[in-house]
This record gives C-alpha cells, sequence and structure tokens, in this order.
C-alpha cells in the first residue's frame, strides 16, 4: 500500500481544518457520503467547527443536525449504510459513545459477520478524547474497548496530514471505522497539508524519529510528549518513535523491524495501561522477538483512574513521565532485573 | 402536525371487505399464517427432543399480523425485525428452508448459520436486519429511512417490535427523528401483552401505546392484531403514507402472547382466562372459518394449503437438517471486508 496524492497543492491546516477538508473532499466525491451529529449544520458548524460550511456548500440534506440521540445518530448512520450510503456521524466527546455502545457493538460491528457477509455497515464515527478540565466524563481515552471489538477499525492520528489521508480511508473503507480525535490537538497542531484527495492507509505505522537504543511505541496525542521526551534524550539515548496511527489494523511489523534493531521497547499510550493496547503490542513482541530482546517490552499509559480533574494530577503520560519511563527501562537494562525488584 | 389516535377497530371484518384483497392474497395469507404456527410449533418439539439448539422466540399469537405485513408490503419495501421473527421472516417471502437452516446453524440458512434465529437477514428480499436488542431495530428503520428519502424512492421501511421494546430510549428517539425528518418509517409494534414475564399494564403508567406515541408527532393508531384484514389496512394506509410522503406511523398491533416467551419457557404466570380468550382468537383457524363462512376461499382449497403447509414444514425440517454445517474457515470470514491486516485472535 502507498499514500496516493492526487494534487501537489499544501496548505498549513489545523487537525479541525484537516478534517474539514477531508469531509468536503469526500462529500464532493460520492453523494453517499452523508453526516450526522449533533449542531453540525452551519452557522455553528459543529461544537469543535469541523463541519463548518459543509451543510452551506452540500445541503441540509446530507449534511444533517440531529437532536441529542447519539444511539440514535449512530443507530440512523448504521440504518444508512445498510441502505447503500456511507455516513460520518460525529459524536462530541467519546465519553458520549456509551450512550450509544449497543449500535457501534451489537450492531455496526457485528452486521457483516451476523449476516454471513451479507450486510457490512461501512460507517465513520468521529469522535474525540477531551480534556481533564472538563472532569471525568469528557476526557477519557477509550480506544482499548473497541479494539476489543472484532469487526470495527480504530484509527486514532496525531497530526493534520494523517487525519485527513487517514479520514478519507475511513469514510471509503468497507469497514465500520471509529476515528479518535482528540480536543487538546484540534487548533494547536499544525502542519502542511494536502488540499487534494490523497490517502493515507489504515494500519501503517509511521517512523517519526529513527534512533538507535530504544523504540518508543505510541499513537495520537501521546506522539508528542513522547517526541519531545526523544528530543530532550538526544546525546544520551537514541530514541526512534513509531506512530501507529491505527490500532485496528495493527501494523506490528514496523514494531518488529525496529525492535529487532534497537532490542528495547516501550509502548506509550493515553488510555489506561492496565488492559490497554500496550499490553497487546508488548506481547505480540515479545512473541515475535523473545529472546533477542535486551529487555522486556515496557509501557507506559495512564493510571487506573478516572481522569482527574486537578491539573496538579497527571493520569495520562507526559514529557517527563516518558523521559523517566526511557530511563527506567535503560536502567533495568544494565542491571538486568525490574527496578522495583533491585 | 399533531399526531392523533384512531380507536382500536372492533373485532369483525365486515367494515374491510371494500379492500378485500385478491383470492391469491388471501390464500398466501392463511398459508403464512399457518407456515408461522406450524413451524414454530415443530421447531419447539425439536428442541424439546434435544434436536435443535437454538433461541426460539414463537410467533403465535402474530400470525395475522405477519401475514398482513405480506400483503401490506411492495417488494421494494424492506424491514428491520427483531429477535421474533418468524413470521415477519415469512412476510419477506423467505423459504422456509432458509429460515430453519439457520436455526440449525447450517450454510443453507439465511446467513450461513452464522447468524442464527436472532439474526436472520435476506437483503434481496427486503429483510434488512433483525436485531436481539429489545428497541434496537428502531434507529436502523430511521436510518434506512434516511437512505429511502434520500434516494427519492419509494420504498417504505417497517420495523417490527413487541410493546416492551417501547419502553427503550432508542424508541423514543426514533419517533422523534423519524417524525422531524417525516421518513418513510412504520413502525409496527406487535403487542402481545408481555414484556417477557411482566404484563404491559404493569411497566407502562399509559398502556395505550399507540396514545403515549402520538405526542411525538406522528400518526399514531391501535388496531386488533387478531383481525387479519384490520391490520392489512392499518399497516397499507401507514405505507402509503409513508411513500406518499407524509412521515412516519406507528401502528399498535394489539394482540396476545399464545405461548411462553422463550421456545420451552414455562408460562404458567399468564391468567388461564385471557389466555383462553385469546385462544378462542388463534389467528390461522379463525381465518379459516370467516374465509369458509364468507365465501372468499372453498373448503376443499384450503384443506389442499393445509396439506402443503404440513409438507413446506417437513421440507423445511429435513433441508435444513442435511444442509452442510459451516466449514471450519467460516469462523474467520466475513468479519471484516478483507482479513488482510486484521487481527486473527
Ligand atoms: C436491551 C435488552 N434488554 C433486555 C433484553 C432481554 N429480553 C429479550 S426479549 C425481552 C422482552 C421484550 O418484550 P417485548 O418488547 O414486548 O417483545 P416480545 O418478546 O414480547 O415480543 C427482554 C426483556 C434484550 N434482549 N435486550
Ligand atoms: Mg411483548
Amino acid at each position: 500500500m502507498t499514500t496516493v496524492e492526487s494534487a501537489t497543492d499544501t496548505k498549513q491546516m489545523t487537525i479541525v481544518a484537516a478534517i474539514q477538508n477531508a469531509l468536503d473532499i469526500a462529500l464532493g466525491l460520492d453523494e453517499r457520503v452523508i453526516i450526522l451529529g449533533e449542531d453540525i449544520a452551519d452557522p455553528i458548524g459543529g461544537v469543535m467547527k469541523a463541519t463548518k460550511g459543509l451543510s452551506t456548500k452540500h445541503g441540509l440534506d446530507r449534511v444533517r443536525a440531529t437532536p441529542i440521540v447519539e444511539q440514535t445518530i449512530i443507530g440512523t448512520a448504521v440504518g444508512a449504510a445498510l441502505g447503500g450510503y456511507r455516513p460520518v456521524a460525529e459524536i462530541m466527546f467519546m465519553d458520549f459513545l456509551c450512550q450509544a455502545m449497543d449500535q457501534i457493538i451489537n450492531h455496526a460491528a457485528k452486521s457483516r459477520y451476523m449476516s454471513g457477509g451479507h450486510s457490512p455497515a461501512p460507517i465513520v464515527v468521529r469522535a474525540m478524547i477531551g480534556d481533564s478540565k472538563f472532569g471525568a466524563q469528557h476526557s477519557q481515552a477509550l480506544e482499548g474497548w473497541f479494539m476489543h471489538t472484532p469487526g470495527l477499525k480504530v484509527v486514532m492520528p496525531s497530526n493534520p496530514y494523517d487525519t485527513k489521508g487517514l479520514l478519507l480511508s475511513a469514510i471509503f473503507d468497507d469497514d465500520p471505522v471509529i476515528f479518535i480525535e482528540n480536543m487538546g490537538m484540534s487548533y494547536s497542531i499544525k502542519g502542511e497539508v494536502p488540499t487534494g484527495d490523497y490517502r493515507v492507509p489504515l494500519g501503517e505505522a509511521s517512523v517519526l524519529r529513527e534512533g538507535s537504543d530504544i523504540t518508543l511505541i505510541t499513537y495520537g496525542a501521546e506522539v508528542h510528549p513522547s517526541m519531545a521526551a526523544a528530543q530532550a534524550l538526544e546525546g544520551e539515548i537514541s530514541v526512534e518513535v513509531i506512530d501507529l496511527r491505527s490500532l485496528v489494523p495493527l501494523d506490528i511489523s514496523t514494531c518488529v523491524r525496529s525492535v529487532s534493531e534497537t532490542k528495547r521497547a516501550i509502548v506509550v499510550h493515553g488510555s489506561t495501561e492496565f488492559c490497554g493496547p500496550g499490553a497487546e503490542v508488548a506481547t505480540q513482541l515479545t512473541d515475535r522477538l523473545f529472546g533477542t530482546l535486551d529487555v522486556p517490552v515496557a509501557r507506559h499509559g495512564a493510571t487506573y483512574t478516572p481522569v482527574p480533574f486537578s491539573q496538579q494530577l497527571h493520569s495520562t503520560p507526559t514529557e517527563e513521565s516518558i523521559i523517566a519511563a526511557i530511563r527506567t527501562l535503560r536502567q533495568r537494562d544494565a542491571v538486568g532485573q525490574h527496578p522495583e525488584s533491585i | 402536525m399533531r399526531g392523533k389516535v384512531l380507536p382500536v377497530h372492533e373485532a369483525g371484518h365486515d367494515a374491510m371487505t371494500n379492500t378485500l384483497p385478491d383470492r391469491a392474497a388471501l390464500e398466501w395469507m392463511y398459508s403464512t399464517m399457518l407456515l408461522a404456527k406450524m413451524a414454530d410449533e415443530r421447531a419447539a418439539d425439536e428442541a424439546r427432543k434435544g434436536l435443535l439448539a437454538a433461541a426460539l422466540y414463537p410467533v403465535r399469537g402474530l400470525e395475522a399480523v405477519c401475514a398482513a405485513m405480506g400483503v401490506a408490503m411492495a417488494p421494494q419495501d424492506q424491514m428491520v425485525s427483531s429477535y421474533r421473527n418468524l413470521g415477519d421472516a415469512l412476510s419477506r417471502k423467505i423459504p422456509l428452508r432458509a429460515i430453519i437452516a439457520e436455526a440449525y446453524g447450517r450454510m443453507g440458512g439465511t446467513s450461513k448459520g452464522k447468524g442464527g434465529t436472532m439474526h436472520l437477514t435476506d437483503n434481496e428480499r427486503g429483510l434488512i436486519a433483525t436485531t436481539g436488542i429489545v428497541g434496537a431495530g428502531m434507529p436502523l428503520a430511521v436510518g434506512l429511512g434516511l437512505a429511502a428519502q434520500l434516494d427519492k424512492s419509494d420504498r417504505a421501511i417497517a420495523v417490527t417490535f413487541g410493546d416492551g421494546a417501547t419502553s427503550i430510549g432508542a424508541a423514543h428517539e426514533s419517533f422523534n427523528l423519524a417524525a422531524l425528518w417525516k421518513l418513510p418509517v412504520v413502525f409496527v409494534c406487535q403487542n402481545n401483552q408481555w414484556g417477557e414475564h411482566t404484563p404491559l399494564a404493569e411497566y407502562a403508567a399509559n398502556p395505550n401505546l399507540a396514545e403515549r406515541t402520538a405526542a411525538y408527532g406522528l400518526h399514531a393508531e391501535a388496531v386488533d392484531g387478531f383481525d387479519p384484514m384490520a391490520t392489512l389496512q392499518s399497516i397499507g394506509g401507514a405505507l402509503d403514507r409513508a411513500r406518499a410522503g407524509e412521515g412516519p406511523s406507528f401502528i399498535e398491533c394489539r394482540s396476545y402472547r399464545l405461548t411462553g416467551h422463550s421456545g420451552l419457557s414455562d408460562y404458567s404466570y399468564v391468567p388461564t382466562e385471557e389466555l383462553a380468550a385469546a385462544l378462542a382468537r388463534d389467528p390461522a383457524p379463525t381465518f379459516r372459518t370467516w374465509l369458509e363462512q364468507n365465501g372468499h376461499v372453498d373448503a376443499a382449497t384450503l384443506d389442499q394449503i393445509e396439506q402443503t403447509a404440513v409438507e413446506t414444514v417437513d421440507d423445511a425440517f429435513a433441508f435444513a437438517q442435511q444442509s452442510p454445517h459451516p466449514s471450519p474457515d467460516e469462523l474467520m470470514a466475513d468479519v471484516y471486508a478483507s482479513p488482510e491486516g486484521v487481527p486473527t485472535r
């Protein structure tokens, strides 16, 4: 699989702008693409403004503001998909997917299988991880739940380029995709993005930074503190950083290739470490590289707590905690033991 | 537009004769009621003998509603059903062979044996989804209705569900959204007066479901679900309104559950007088009497239909029992569009 580029013009875009641009292109490419969500129509154009201008340009029929009905937004999307459409549903905060879990898990994910292959439900659910300043009900990273559900694909980009390319791939993918955004990155992360149609394939990790001592595997918002940590350790420890970009499909081969060189790996993510995606990545790496690793694969995820409101309490990895986790792994490397048992 | 509540049609079919379907349709209705009743009873027998390991949700009591659906719906129409779907599947003209083979988990089933009794689907015949989650079919119907509306098609969507399902939040979200967007959806409430072990009056402060639903601004009406002609007229009218762009309807088909909730479950908790009164109106035999007495179909033809139904049921069970089991590679097939890159364990 390769990244297809059909336009050379680029533009500085925020992640929100990249989403808006991807949706605009998808709506223009295929009239079977429709968007459903609360407040998504103009003039507001979505609470994050990710659909700004789209209802004006593509019509209220296709860019449909709904009442506050999360489970029926997803159910309607699944029904419309069964009716031949490619719906994109916007559910503001990922926490509100709880309202819609029945439709996602029991209907979107299982429809193809339960029908013996006749009734796929190719929807995209866009939802964002919020911010601790909103408290524990608007900030949780729940990607692990969806990875745990056969039939779903799970995508979690970290930058505007990938966001646009992955969203376009997701919309035209024949399986239901949970597309996870992050509020903190929506406007703060900018980058050059081609203005035309291009696709970043699902299931291809990207190596963001080369290094020889340790491989740091991450995705989504944690890519940024991970890159900062790698930068900060330059000269002391050479850190390779891999952005998984999608969690299902999971590009384990890119990770294996890297870790077979570095022989040390740490998986960093914003969902809980306990039963988090890192457990899966670590196990798969160990399965393939056991005996060649210098140390067991480490995980650095969120604490097993609701997200605390206080800015003084950090449940998710930060640049400092990632640096500490890398150093701990090095220390263990030196003595060959788990630091707690030293 | 405010919704309106119409009174339940009185038992008796005379008012309906002006919309009487043709003789072939009447014969089909009788045959469908018989097939639903007999396949239900046969499945229970097989389960009792330990020969059929499937969750069964009898449709006894709903035969008239299902037969009416079959005549009211056009070939291009689509349906979403529930776990209690045998009659609905027959109404979409899905062969009994495929329905029973799915119950046996065989390749000859509607879903290669991977869906089971709660998940019959047949896109070609317009049974788009069946859900085992109470109330979850309604949002799906809203989505199919949206697709039909955007397509500017003349498709209407019927979704069937029980009385208990009207307690679910998704139902209320769907009534509102379908009414707001004027979608071509017919909500067919198969009111059998029970949600598992709980009677309607014990879980709804207002057990008049049609009246309650009218508040959403859709056409709501209750009909005697034991009366196939009245039900046909109600559902037919709703489908016509849907196609004419007049928006959704809620048709509460008042019936009674003539068996336990599921396969072999106990139903000693059902009051005997109520059950006896309902059984006195058992849809298939009652319809036969009516057809015969009113000279719509002669006795010899009705006998022939009964004979054919017996043979069809025997044939379907024999077909199902001989249909191959899915091969081991079916386990991994149909999870994703392509198996490339996705987890296998
Ligand atoms: C969300 C959900 N809750 C509970 C159940 C278990 N359950 C299956 S059928 C049923 C009763 C539903 O009653 P009703 O809607 O009247 O349909 P009926 O079975 O009478 O046809 C219940 C509670 C379920 N399948 N889904
Ligand atoms: Mg009921």
